[in-house]
């Protein structure tokens, strides 16, 4: 069985063994080819009865979000069941600002929002809110450990769902605010209101394919500024931190200030998912904010290997990929669309038992001096054998 | 529609509400219907403390067990007594409805405990043999509990038709709600009376075991100390066992209690949001020991009431959160204190 999950170990070694530049040119080759895909479906993985482009566009938005829990759960090693709060922060600023429903509405001529710039503007505000709100969590609960943690994140997260429903006055309750802002990109006569809104729906370059590239270059953008943080000292405070938090104190960590830190860029992370979320479907409700989603976003994670950021990418693309082809195909009555949640979770129990680094499990390797100690080693390794 | 706010957070004062007088004038009322409420989450909140105790994991698939056994109790109502849903209450008299009621009790209470013995020897079994750490239970609790409720959800309808789906269960009512008696003023219906009594019976039974036999010495010695409990030949996989069969019975019981109060209320994830409650109730009074899941229950249970009160119907579930996240913050070993094993020596 354990071998049966072990595809991802050669994957993994083979790229741990890649210089630098090797490392880019084939990211720039694979992030290329996964752009055309939505424009050139193969057909084995098209999904039936639903846009393509939309079902990358929701794995592009689930990634983001993979990337941001990562942060907090892999490479912190703080448990976070509560994410989805963060996500909801995130696309309820981007609506409230926007959405002629909110009583907060901002957009011009009332406001001070340009029409046109609408979405953009509210982006790095939502990033913004979201950390402030992952600052407010994070100051008193960050003390506690482990398990407490989870369900304190998992009892926010839950306050914010009902917040959004009960606040009716501000957030319209359960109807949701409509009509949210979007970019207008690329307006032409037959697409009055550009290539990003919902009008654009025909075709393999409609509205969630550009959805979808925008997302992929957030993606890129994030992976490389995950990446720097990963690598440097506060990438380090977080491997000690997740791997001996007292260990880690003693050696002079300042273990609060660096598990804040990563909360708070998991959260503006999250946020930045959820005004994407706001901008793509243009209506936000609390539905939207279950808990239960806050759990599928943990299996991606889970799934794809804690710590591995690009394995968590594979897991999102997994966990938002896996039900829409599988919507529709039914075996004995039972549509297997429908039960995405039962297979994530047989998934997470089995992946538990027999797997629980995940299927890209993240290399531990000398975070301080990096390649340069690997290649030392390993050559003292060989003049050894030799 | 653009709402009609003056200022800007004039809109906030518009949904949350405070009334004091609503508190004053409802108050024996409101802590009698919390008692009743708090009985169900004190028999939950046993389930989830016991296995903290012993095993140091949040068993975030109690909730699922909980649901199993509303179903278990609403197919032995439905299929072996031959009660239909319809409408209309039973009222077959005291004698029989406790009767029926007894029979479900022990239905459900026999489902979900083999369903929690399943759970541990499923799931967390494997795990302790690799010795995994905690994050890897908490998310294997998660997977089981997606598990069970889709189960429920999507899988069940198939195999017995008219169970499970996305709609609850036809409500079968047993008994109407009557008044029984006055306490200053407030009214105790017959099943708030059933609730509380069948809750103190079966919490008075839980601590006896736990404190007086051999079995929950055991429990203690281990919650204890593990290794040195083994040493004096306590055999810690059985405990494990016992403890994991104990809290799903009592979620059992619970859970045709529960169904009492709230008959409409058996659906596939309709334990998720009581299961955090009873778990909330558990911290609130210390989790990993016994009474303090019993008192949190109550307390948990009345706050509750009270809360609804002050600020509104649709704010009650958002003071139980507000509660647990105080509690952890502020006391995070509880009321009365954490150690099942340093409860009672």
């Amino acid at each position: 069985m354990s071998v049966l999950l072990a595809p991802g170990d050669g994957i993994r070694n083979w790229w741990a063994g890649l210089g630098r530049v090797q490392k880019w040119g084939f990211g720039v080759v694979g992030f290329g080819a996964l752009a055309l895909l939505p424009l050139h479906t193969p057909s084995f993985l098209n999904t039936p009865g639903i846009s393509f482009g939309g079902v990358m566009a929701q794995f592009a938005m689930v990634a983001i979000i993979a990337i941001g829990l990562n942060v907090v759960v892999g490479q912190a090693g703080l448990l976070d069941l509560g994410y989805v709060g963060f996500y909801a922060v995130g696309a309820y600023t981007v609506a409230l600002l926007t959405s002629p429903d909110s009583p907060w509405n901002k957009i011009a001529p009332n406001g001070f929002l340009p029409e046109k710039w609408a979405w953009l503007a509210c982006v790095p505000i939502a990033m913004v809110v979201t950390a402030l709100a992952g600052l407010i969590l994070g100051i008193p609960t960050l003390r506690l450990r482990g398990d407490y943690l989870a369900i304190v994140t998992l009892g926010f997260g839950e306050i914010i769902r009902l917040l959004a429903d009960n606040l009716g006055n501000i957030t319209n309750g359960p109807r949701g605010l409509n009509e949210v802002a979007y970019p207008h990109i690329g307006e032409s006569t037959r697409l009055p209101h550009g290539v990003f809104s919902s009008g654009n729906s025909t075709g393999h370059a409609n509205y969630g394919t550009w959805w979808f590239w925008l997302g992929l270059t957030l993606i890129v953008a994030l992976l490389l500024l995950v990446g720097n943080l990963e690598r440097s000292r506060v990438g380090r405070a977080w491997v000690s931190i997740r791997e001996d938090e007292d260990a880690a104190e003693i050696m002079g960590v300042n273990t609060f200030r660096f598990k804040l830190w990563a909360f708070v860029i998991g959260a503006a992370i999250g946020g930045l998912s959820g005004a994407m979320y706001a901008g793509q479907v243009q209506y936000v409700a609390p539905p939207t904010f279950n808990i239960i989603n806050s759990m599928l976003f943990l299996s991606a994670v889970v799934l794809g290997g804690q710590g591995n950021k690009l394995g968590v990418i594979f897991g999102a693309f997994v966990i938002v990929y896996l039900p829409n082809r599988l919507l529709g195909v039914e075996v004995a009555g039972i549509n297997l669309g429908d039960l995405k949640y039962l297979f994530f979770g047989l998934a997470l129990v089995v992946l538990m038992i027999f797997r629980p680094q995940g299927l890209f499990p993240v290399r531990q390797q000398l975070l301080a001096y990096g390649k340069s100690a690997r290649a030392l080693l390993t050559r003292g390794d060989s003049k050894a054998t030799s | 529609m653009i709402h009609e706010c003056v200022g800007q957070f004039a809109c906030l004062a518009g949904d949350i509400g405070f009334n004091v007088d609503n508190l004053r004038t409802g108050f024996w009322q409101l802590t009698i219907d919390g008692l009743a409420w708090g009985a169900i989450y004190a028999l939950v909140a046993v389930g989830y403390t016991l296995v903290f105790g012993v095993l140091r994991l949040i068993n975030f698939a109690h909730s699922e067990i909980f649901m199993l056994g509303m179903f278990g109790a609403y197919f032995c109502l439905d299929m072996i007594l031959g009660f239909n849903p319809s409408g209309n209450a039973y009222n077959r008299g005291v004698g029989l409805t406790i009767l029926y009621l007894g029979i479900a009790m022990v239905f459900a209470m026999a489902v979900s405990g083999l369903a929690a013995v399943g759970l541990e020897f499923i799931a967390y079994r494997p795990l302790r043999r690799r010795n995994a750490r905690s994050l890897t239970f908490l998310i294997t609790a998660i997977g089981m509990s997606f598990v069970l409720q889709e189960f429920v959800h999507f899988v069940l309808p198939k195999i017995l038709k008219g169970y499970g789906g996305s709609n609850a269960q036809q409500p079968i009512i047993l008994v109407q709600p009557k008044t029984q008696f006055h306490i200053f003023g407030a009214t105790v219906s017959n099943i708030t009376l059933v609730i509380v009594a069948a809750a103190l019976v079966l919490a008075l039974l839980t601590d006896s075991a736990i404190n007086r036999t051999k079995f929950g010495r055991g429990i203690r010695a281990v919650a204890q100390d593990a290794t040195t409990a083994t040493l004096m030949g306590v055999s810690r996989e059985r405990i494990i066992v016992t403890t994991f069969l104990i809290g799903g019975l009592l979620a059992g019981a619970a859970a045709v209690l529960y169904t009492l109060r709230v008959p409409q209320g058996i659906i596939y994830s309709g334990g998720f949001l009581l299961g955090i409650k009873a778990f909330s109730a558990a911290v609130l009074g210390g989790i990993g020991n016994l009474r303090g899941a019993l008192l949190g229950g109550l307390l948990l249970g009345i706050m509750e009431n009270y809360g609804q009160a002050l600020f509104g119907t649709q704010w009650r579930d958002v003071v139980a959160f507000v509660l647990l996240v105080l509690v952890l913050l502020v006391r995070p070993t509880g009321i009365l204190g954490e150690s099942l094993g340093k409860a009672r020596a």
